[in-house]
Formats: C-alpha cells, structure tokens, sequence
C-alpha cells in the first residue's frame, strides 16, 4: 500500500522518537515519523505494554496461537517468541491452525504455516473440518453454494480451534484480530441490533468461563502497522540489520468463498475512517468498551450440546445443528434467525431418542 | 439538531420497521400483492393507496392512513413520555427542512385539538399548551448570499403564520447571538472561535453544540418549558454511528432517548420513530413547504458516517431502525425523562395526568458531571483500558472535556488553550468552571509541567 511510497517522501526529518535517524515513515497509528528500527520497538512493546497490563498470560501456560498463514497470525506468532524470550513470559507456545479445506486458498496458507512452524521452532498442529466433521468447505459451498457459506466456516472454525487446543492441552488460544476487526464487529453488531455481542465483542480475553479462553494481544494494533512490519520486512533485506524479519513471510490472498458485500460496506468505511483520522479506530473501540449495556441483558445460558459435549445455549450445538442440515441434504436448516431449525433439531432428537437410545434416554422430553 | 434535508433524503421507499429479514418482506409482498391489485389501501381497504416512491412496496397505505400511522407514531412518543402536558409552552426547532417542517405540522394540529376540547369542556381544567417557534440563522458561519438566506426567514415567516390559530411566536435568532450578553461584537466572536479549530468535524460539532445553546437561551428567556426537535431515525442513526466513531460510547444513550433534561429547558424528540423518507413522502403528499436552507452537507466524519448510513440504508430498507434501535437498548441515564413536577401551583388535573401516565422518578439519581462543550455525562476516571494507545493529552486535563471534545476542539497546545477557553460562550465556561477538576493555579501548574515536555514532540 502506501507504505513503502510515503518513506520516499519524508526523506530528511528525523525520527521522532530517537531523534537520530532520518524517519523511514509515518506511523499509521499516530502519524508520528519514525525510523524503521524505532517503529519495530514500538510496535513490540506497545504489545508487551498490553499483554502486561490486561494480563493476558501466567507464567508456566501453554499458548495456542491460531495461526492461518495470514499477516495478522504470522506476525503474532513471531512478537509471541519473541516477547516470551525477552521478557521470559515463561510461556510455552503451539502453533494451531484450522485446515477448512478450501483448495487454492487454505492449502497453501497452510504451507506458510508450516514454514512458520520451522522459522520460530513453534510445534505445529492442524485439525481439519474433514477429520472433525466429514466435510470440506469446498463440498459444503458444492452442496450449498456461495450464500451463507461464511456461516458455516466460522462456527465450525470456532469449534474446531476448541478442540485442537484441547488435544493441545493449552490452556489459552491468542488470535490475530487486530484494532481494524475489533472495530469492525462493533460497528456490525450495532448495524445488526446484537446487543449481547456489543457488549462483549471488546473484551481482550473472552469465553474465561468456558473451556478454553482466547486472547487477542493486537486489540489495539493496526492492520496497517502490521502489514507494515511484513512489508517492511520483505524490502528490508537487503539494507537492514533485522535480519529476521526477512523469514517472516505470510500468505496474503482473500478467502475465495468470502466476497461479503455487507461486511465488505463497514471495513471500507473504517479505511476511510482512518485516512481522515487515524485514532477513530480506537475511538471505535473505547466506545464499544464504554457502551452503558444493563449487565441484566439477557446472555443466553451456557450448557453443553447434547449430541458432541460442545459448550451450547440450545440443545445442540449450533456446529451440529448445520451438520445435520448437510447430512441431511437441508443446508438452509441453520441459516437465518428462525429458531425453527433448533427445534427442529430437537423434535428429531426426540424421535431419535425414542427410537435408537432407550438406556440414555434424556429428560428432554418434559421440557416444555 | 434539526433535520437537514441534505443528509436525510435516502432514496427508497418508506415501510414499517419492525421487519429485518429480506425473506419476510418478500412474503408480505407478496400478501401485498393480492391488495396492489385489487388498489386498496392495506388498513382501512377501502381508498385507493397513494404512490409515493419507488418500488411496490410504497403502494400500502392510502394517503389519509399513512398520515395518521405517522402522526400516530408522534402521538404516542409525546404522551407515553409526557413530553408535552397542558400547561407547557413549547418552542420548536424549526430548520426549514422536512423532519422540523412535519414535526411543526404535528405538534400544531395537536395544539389545534388540544384548543377544540378546550373550547368544548365545561370546567376548562387543562389549559392548552403554547407553542414558539424558532429559527437559528447560521449565515455568519457559512458565505451564503445574504438574499438566500432573507429569501428562506421570508419563507418561514409565512409558514408560520400561515398556521390556523392560536398563533405562534417565531423567534429567528442569529446562532452569533449567544455572545450577546458579553456585549462584544458577536459576529467577530463567533468567527474567532471556529477559527481556532483546526478539525473539520471538530467545527460542525462545535455549530451544533452551539445551536442547542441558542435555543435553549430562546427557551428560557420566553418561558418555554420544552424544546422539540424534529430528529428523526434516520438522523439519530447517523448520530449514533458518528458518536461509536469518535469514542462517544459512553455517553451515546443519553442523546437518543425521547426526553433528555440535563439542559435547563428539557428537549424532546417526539419523531425519534420516524424515518426520513416517511416525512419527506408526507411533505409531498401534503404539499408542506420546505424552505432551503444554506446548510451545506456535512464534511469531515460526519460526512463519511452520513454516506455510510446511507449506503446500508439502500442495502436494507430497516437499517436505519435497527440501528435506532440497538442504540436504544443502551442504558439511559436518569436525566433522560421528564422531572417530576413538585410544584402545588401545577392544576391538580396535570398532576393526574402525569400519574395516569405513570411517570415516577426513580430516585436513582447520580451525581454526574458533563463535558464543558458538549454537555455529554462523563465516564467516571477509567484508565485501564487507554493507557497503552492514545497519545497523552495533559494539556487539556484541567477542562472537564470527554475526551472527542479534547481531540476535536480544544487545542492541543496549552498556550492556545488559555486564548481558547475565553472565547466560548459564557454557558460552556460555566461548564468548564464548575468541572470538578483543576482550579485556576492547577491549571497553571499542570500548563508548566508540560511546556517543559513539550519541546520534544514537535518535528
């Protein structure tokens, strides 16, 4: 993007923060001019500064990090290593990536993963919707086309990045969303009226009371910086005594199965956002931390899938209930907000119960 | 904050709101379809509905149901949120375009019933509510060609007092007037002060903050015990997407509700449910004029959240509702409804009135205190969660400001701050004298600590 034009430009001033180098560029977050040795320190230990301050980990914990190969992951994977060696978090690192099955995209995402996995000496581990569910995404947008495909990707990745943090034994997963996504689903849910989402969609760690808390340590960097900090890294190897940013590479290609127009509206309004005032993406942010929601708001309750143990507010998990829809050639089944596919579920549940499994028969049936 | 045309008029047709779901439209039109065909309106199914826009959508309502469901809609808000009881005297922000020139229509054919049963009753126990109008002539902030803006008072001017009795007083005010009270040259005032902002948004924000303050001064200098404003949904939408993206979270919720009296004279917003197509088809269908106004369109993030809004809403007819609507689950603060009226001279008739409306304090009032400029409810010191990110503004620290206000109008270099400050208008000052943080020599204090920092930040 603009980031390699702009260092061009500014040729002569000096770093704003060193005051001894000639400023490389401007950062996104601040507009402040720096040189390239400062942004790097800056931008990691702005990151150590939050993952301190928010506590994000204890000593002696086993870390996922979910990794698909993009910039986001990649570099979060590397300032992981990185901070944990510095400043002896103690912490012991995986790398966990989702294998969706989407050829041409996820498949070679997943070989920077792998190279990845060599670079920082981060054990790997993969688990794919194929071996958890039976599906690729490939044949489930075959079977269901390209609406609403994005609904099953992300609630079979939610759950299947549970679950290869469980075979992981780890006790927290750190994802890449950075300070652009977090503004991002602010803005949706208040476009979609999910107040329940708005109010947790800021919080730095969440699901604390559920199996496995996740953690996004870029709450607070920006897309740009981060694009920066790989940019930087690629051009910088021929003049720069950071050697190891030359090994950080990262897969940088949109999901094929992802063309969403709606989304698509606010991550081109927070952009331009940004190009006119750089903090309105934390300003996002503080006010999606400061909304007045009544703590009385009705959070749906948390019980586990009756079919796979999965933590669920209904009877069956809403990973099972699509699952069921393509095993039984009725995709559409958990699309949509008609709870109809639920109970639908458990009308079959209860039909299933009558007839295949007497001895673990539930009480389900006297719930009305 | 009344309606401009320019930022309102999504193209589109007006539909009811509670529905979300794509599907579900489909199907109630296609319910529709058998009424389209047959040309009745879908309530009263006896008069031919009205078409009004584009798309078939439109064609639901006949022109006298679709009035009523909008004045219905008004109704409601004023009486469920007693915003407007017998003895008040209401002064109504009027801007010429469709959102105040409908909400003026409103609130006059209610007055025009209220006075019908005064006349018809017996005891004459409820007196009729009086109603003021008022125009802020914002001229001096922009460089319109002074015969438009004569042109668009002229036409006001008839507008008013075109209405059937009883007959309304019209105030048209310079926005520049808020100074008068320092007997200085206002206009000079006024310019000086949006000169020493830097940020495009920063200013616009500063004009509406001071347009409140004007009609507020109009308001309690005449008596009137309301100001109603004709923001509509559409316009609230953009409000609350604006207010999110300049960290407003806060204190979002208390701008959106239908009563807010953190103001000396409690402004309501009886046509919050109202989209701005639906008042812009009234206007056509019931030829209300609409006066051109030298408002330009918002620039700057206003400009952009404006553009959004739209964008979404022609995507999605109800976007603009659901936003409202979100917004309007926050939690409101306790300012937001009607004090209770203490006093014993109110005529026991209202006093029933109020309580057959069930309007009781709930006693949970908290000491609040109020941004200097735009008298939005300060969060109560957090630190957590900004630390790390935003840059450190000390300069501003001693200005109980929230911290859009600090980044958007106040300067940023303490020494301009001094000049600054002087140059607001006195009920800002106020605010910022009585903030609970920093007096005079604090003030002093925290400036030195940072003039000696300072040297470093510039490039």
């Amino acid at each position: 993007m603009e980031a390699d034009a702009k260092p061009m430009k500014l040729g002569g001033r000096l770093c704003c923060v060193c005051n001894q180098r000639r400023a490389a560029l401007k950062r996104p977050k601040t507009l402040e001019q720096i040189c390239r040795e400062c942004f790097y320190a800056v931008f990691e230990e702005e990151i150590h500064q939050v993952i301190l301050e928010n506590k994000l980990f204890k000593p002696g914990e086993r870390i996922a990090i979910g990794a698909s190969g993009g910039k986001d992951s990649t570099v979060l994977a590397y300032v992981l290593s990185e901070l944990n060696r510095r400043h002896n978090y103690g912490l012991d690192l995986f790398l966990l990536s989702v294998d969706e099955g989407i050829t041409g995209y996820r498949d070679d995402s997943l070989e920077t993963v792998k190279r990845n996995e060599l670079q920082y000496g981060l054990p790997l581990k993969i688990v794919s919707y194929k071996d958890l569910y039976g599906w690729t995404m490939d044949e489930i947008v075959k079977m269901i086309g390209l609406k609403n495909n994005c609904t099953f990707c992300g609630v079979f990745r939610r759950q299947a990045l549970d679950r290869g943090a469980a075979l992981l034994k780890v006790d927290k997963v750190a994802t890449g969303h950075n300070a652009d996504d977090i503004a991002e689903t602010v803005l949706l849910n208040i476009l979609r009226g999910d107040i329940a989402r708005l109010s947790r969609c800021t919080s730095i760690i969440t699901g604390e009371d559920g199996p496995i808390p996740r953690c996004k340590p870029f709450k607070y960097t920006y897309e740009k910086e981060i694009f920066m900090i790989t940019l930087g890294c690629q051009s910088l190897n021929e003049l720069s005594t950071y050697a190891y940013f030359k090994k950080l590479d990262y897969f940088s290609t949109e999901c094929i199965y992802s063309p969403n127009a709606y989304r698509g509206f606010a991550r081109e309004f927070i952009k331009d956002l940004e190009r006119i005032r750089p903090r309105a993406i934390l300003d996002i942010i503080k006010s999606g931390e400061d909304f007045r929601i009544a703590t009385s708001t009705k959070m749906p309750e948390q019980g586990t899938c009756e079919r796979c143990g999965y933590i669920s507010s209904q009877k069956w998990c809403k990973a099972c209930v699509l699952l069921e829809g393509l095993n039984r050639g009725l995709p559409k089944l958990g699309i949509g907000r008609n709870q109809g596919l639920n109970s639908d579920a458990k009308k079959d549940i209860k039909k299933d119960d009558r007839t295949k499994s007497i001895e673990s028969k539930q009480c389900g049936s006297l719930e009305f | 904050m009344a309606c401009n045309s320019s930022t309102c008029n999504s193209s589109g047709c007006y539909k009811e709101y509670e529905e979300e779901e794509q599907h579900k439209s489909k199907t109630r039109a296609e319910v529709k379809g058998s009424n389209i065909r047959q040309n009745l309106c879908v309530k009263c199914k006896s008069s031919e509905p009205v078409c009004c826009g584009i798309g078939g959508e439109d064609s639901r309502f006949c022109k006298d149901c679709f009035k009523n469901n909008l004045y219905g809609k008004f109704k409601q808000a004023v009486t469920y949120n007693a915003m407007i009881t017998p003895p008040d005297k209401v002064l109504v922000a009027f801007s010429g375009g469709p959102s105040s020139r409908v909400l003026l229509q409103f609130v006059h054919e209610m007055q025009y019933r209220a006075q019908k049963n005064y006349d018809a009753s017996k005891d004459k126990s409820l007196p009729v509510f009086g109603v003021g109008v008022a125009f802020i002539d914002e001229s001096s902030t922009n460089s319109f060609a002074s015969q438009q803006i004569e042109k668009a008072i002229e036409d006001i001017r008839s507008i008013v007092s075109n209405l059937a009795p009883p007959s309304k007083e019209l105030f048209v005010v310079p926005i520049e007037s808020i100074f008068s009270s320092d007997g200085i040259d206002c206009k000079e005032r006024l310019k000086k002060l949006l000169d020493a902002l830097g940020d495009v948004t920063g200013k616009e924000d500063l004009l509406i903050h001071l347009r409140m303050l004007s009609l507020q001064k109009i308001a309690s200098e005449n008596g009137y015990t309301r100001v109603v404003l004709g923001s509509c949904t559409s316009r609230i939408a953009c409000h609350v997407i604006s207010a999110t993206v300049k960290g407003q979270g806060y204190s979002l919720s208390a701008d959106i509700q239908f009563v807010d009296s953190r103001w000396e004279i409690p402004v309501v917003l009886p046509l919050r449910d109202c989209p701005a197509q639906e008042l812009n088809t009234l206007c056509s269908l019931d030829g209300l004029k609409i006066v051109e106004t030298p408002n330009g369109p918002f620039s700057g993030i206003n400009g952009l959240v404006s553009s959004f809004v739209k964008v979404l809403q022609e995507e999605n007819l109800s976007r603009e509702c659901t936003i409202v609507r979100t917004a309007g689950k926050l939690t409101p603060f306790h300012f937001n409804r009607i004090p209770e009226i203490q006093d014993s001279n109110v005529p026991s008739a209202t006093r029933r009135h109020h309580r057959r409306h069930g309007l009781k304090s709930n006693g949970s009032l908290s000491s609040e205190s109020f941004c200097a400029i735009c008298n939005s409810p300060l969060k109560k010191s957090n630190s957590s969660s900004s630390l790390t990110n935003e840059s450190p503004q000390p300069s501003n620290r001693f200005v109980a400001a929230c911290s859009s206000c600090q980044f958007q109008i106040l300067p940023k270099d303490p020494s301009l701050m001094e000049q600054f400050l002087p140059l607001l208008p006195h009920p800002m000052i106020t605010r910022a004298k009585h903030g609970d943080r920093g007096n005079v020599s604090s003030l002093r204090e925290q400036i030195q600590d940072f003039l000696l920092s300072d040297g470093d930040d510039e490039i």
